[in-house]
């Protein structure tokens, strides 16, 4: 075997080894009965907050497009998968898959005229679509309107939670490093230029945001079933604002940055729970502080991959 | 037929509280390209000032409102100095999140301050009286509403096309590195733009007082997007335009309500807006503009 793809095998190898011990560990700890009901409530919210920030980095980070009706789709899938395993009897896959069909449908439907706004103008639009995915779901009697849907089966498990995530991840990280990642990260770099060089801008821009609203379903399906209830209130634009705040303090563009983000938001959210208006004027003077001094977010494009973190180990050393 | 009228009535006064607000956001728009996500919540903490100006200091509603349009005009220069001027040379984009961010921040910070509760906006400031006539129901507060909002549309007329700082503003609005040549201060000018604009919401924002008799610290959110679609519906940037983006808004909304769901009320304002941007983003009285690369 050649030298260089020998390394590349290990380096394979040890990242999944990794993946495997921090899901087993975490398994064995909730089996265990280690871990008590409030961190697992805040594990969750990490692992359906990481989809979220990723997902919405992909449309706002590397395309460019700033999208602020990420909630609007996370109600979509919520519903949808709901609607599924709650009214239909169906299990919880077909569920999640409903969801994410459901949701990337709507981010199509969404997509394809919106898409052609630019700048504020599209976000006002995702915004005022979000919201007028709320309206709805608030005025379908079948889904009890403002009431919500109560009583659904809590079948959101650590593994379909990790899967969720590691796969939203993989995903989004290997379509930005695909011809199609190249694609869309030109047009955030220069539309007009993009479009002379051949890019079919449309049909990537729409395809980022399919993908996008697609995870956001299936971050609504997980949610759903863990939380026990939804309500179209909780996916008002200021849970997409919430989201918004998770990408721009990682930094537009980089999805390790949207993870710890991500995490760090949790956390500070799970420590300002007694005190929620603090909680919100800290998002507030975030996003705003990081706006002035730090526009493109605190990792701005940057990844934190194994090759950072080695030069670091060996620059210590 | 009757009906209909008095619908058109009620939807007038409505109207008149959303083109005071969507006169701010256009000025702001118009001048420094920025969608003030704040100024909703501006016009928020002038319902506030107004409601303790009453409940306080026993002033009348006119002494209120003055209050409240001096307090938010200070409040809107402090923000576009501390906020916005900082981002006037970075990406829209980096602008228009500092602007959601100021608006959550003046919604939390109220929350946090004076309870989220709602208040009662004092009925002693402004006893009801309904008036009938030709068969229509026209209560005082519709005129009170829609003569302040004219006065004040008017005064802002004759600041934009007759004084020297009006003819600065519309300089900066055309070319603003043009107008730096010719030797107008800028940063005062978008100080004088603010200040102008934050007052405008904060007369609206008594006027909401009076119109729903309660105020909240998340008030200003919903007529703040409305008043929003409205300077969008009659092309964002030109002042005549959000006068007459924010009758026709608020006119719509009455009709929803009265023959429709109110239910939908809140939807219709963002069909609305979703449909402009499709069919024409500039609005009823804009302009098409090519695009230079």
């Amino acid at each position: 075997m050649q030298p260089i793809l020998k390394s590349k095998l290990t380096r394979f190898v040890g990242e999944v080894l990794v993946l495997v011990a921090l899901f087993t560990l975490v398994q064995y700890v909730i089996t265990a009965g280690l871990l008590d009901q409030y961190y697992q409530i805040n594990l969750t919210s990490m692992c359906i907050n990481i989809i979220l920030a990723v997902s919405l980095n992909l449309i706002n980070g590397f395309t460019g497009q700033l999208s602020l009706g990420h909630a609007g789709f996370m109600a979509i899938g919520a519903y949808a998968s709901v609607i599924m395993t709650q009214m239909m009897n169906q299990s919880f896959v077909v569920g999640i898959l409903v969801a994410c069909a459901a949701a990337s449908i709507a981010g199509f439907i969404i997509g394809v005229p919106t898409l052609r706004l630019k700048g504020d103008y599209l976000a006002i639009a995702t915004l005022a679509f979000g919201e007028i995915i709320r309206v709805v779901l608030q005025n379908i009697d079948a889904v009890n309107g403002p009431a919500g849907i109560v009583g659904i089966p809590k079948l959101t498990t650590w593994p379909w939670l990790f899967g969720a995530t590691i796969i939203t991840i993989l995903v989004v990280v290997n379509l930005i490093n695909s011809s199609y990642g190249r694609a869309i990260v030109s047009i955030r770099e220069d539309e007009i230029a993009s479009e002379l060089m051949g890019i079919n801008t449309t049909k990537y821009k729409v395809l980022a945001f399919v993908i996008g609203a697609m995870f956001a379903g299936l971050a609504g399906a997980l949610y759903a079933h863990y939380f026990y209830i939804i309500k179209p209130g909780t996916f008002s634009f200021l849970k997409s604002f919430d989201i918004l705040v998770m990408v721009v303090l990682g930094g537009l563009g980089s999805t390790t940055g949207a993870i710890i983000a991500a995490m760090f938001v949790t956390m500070l959210t799970a420590a300002l729970q007694s005190l929620p208006a603090i909680r919100m004027i800290l998002y507030a003077v975030i996003l705003i502080v990081v706006m002035i001094y730090r526009p493109q977010g605190l990792m701005g494009n940057k990844e934190l991959s194994r090759q950072t973190l080695d030069r670091i180990w060996s620059g210590r050393k | 037929m009757l009906e209909f009228v008095q619908q058109v009535v009620n939807g007038i006064s409505l109207g008149a509280i959303y083109a005071l607000i969507a006169l701010g956001y256009t000025m702001v728009y118009g001048i420094i390209m920025l969608i003030n996500f704040a100024h909703g919540d501006i016009m928020m903490v002038g319902a506030f000032v107004g409601f303790y100006s009453i409940t306080l200091f026993g002033a009348n509603i006119v002494v209120a409102m003055v209050f409240a349009m001096v307090a938010c005009a200070l409040l809107g220069v402090i923000i576009e100095k501390i906020a916005y001027r900082p981002l006037r040379n970075s990406t829209r984009i980096a602008a228009l999140i500092t602007a959601i961010g100021m608006s959550l921040f003046l919604e939390y910070m109220t929350i946090f301050l004076l309870g989220p509760q709602q208040k009662v906006f004092p009925q002693s400031a402004f006893p009801l009286k309904e008036y009938h006539a030709l068969g229509l129901i026209i209560a005082n507060k519709d005129i009170f509403i829609i003569v302040s909002a004219v006065v004040l549309m008017v005064i802002l007329q004759f600041v934009i096309k007759k004084t020297r700082t009006g003819k600065a503003m519309r300089a900066v609005s055309a070319d603003l590195e043009a107008a730096v040549l010719m030797g107008i201060n800028v940063n005062k000018t978008i100080s004088i733009t603010f200040a102008i604009g934050s007052a405008l919401a904060a007369a609206a924002g008594v006027m909401v007082g009076v119109y729903y008799n309660t105020i909240n610290p998340l008030m200003g959110i919903i007529p703040g997007l409305k008043a929003f679609v409205a300077a969008v519906l009659g092309g964002i940037g030109i002042i005549p335009g959000a006068m007459i983006g924010g009758f026709v808004m608020g006119i719509l909304e009455t009709f929803v309500s009265g023959y429709g769901s109110s239910l939908y009320r809140d939807a219709v304002a963002f069909g609305v807006l979703v449909l402009i941007l499709l069919i024409k983003p500039t609005g009823l009285l804009g302009r098409n503009t090519g695009e230079k690369v």
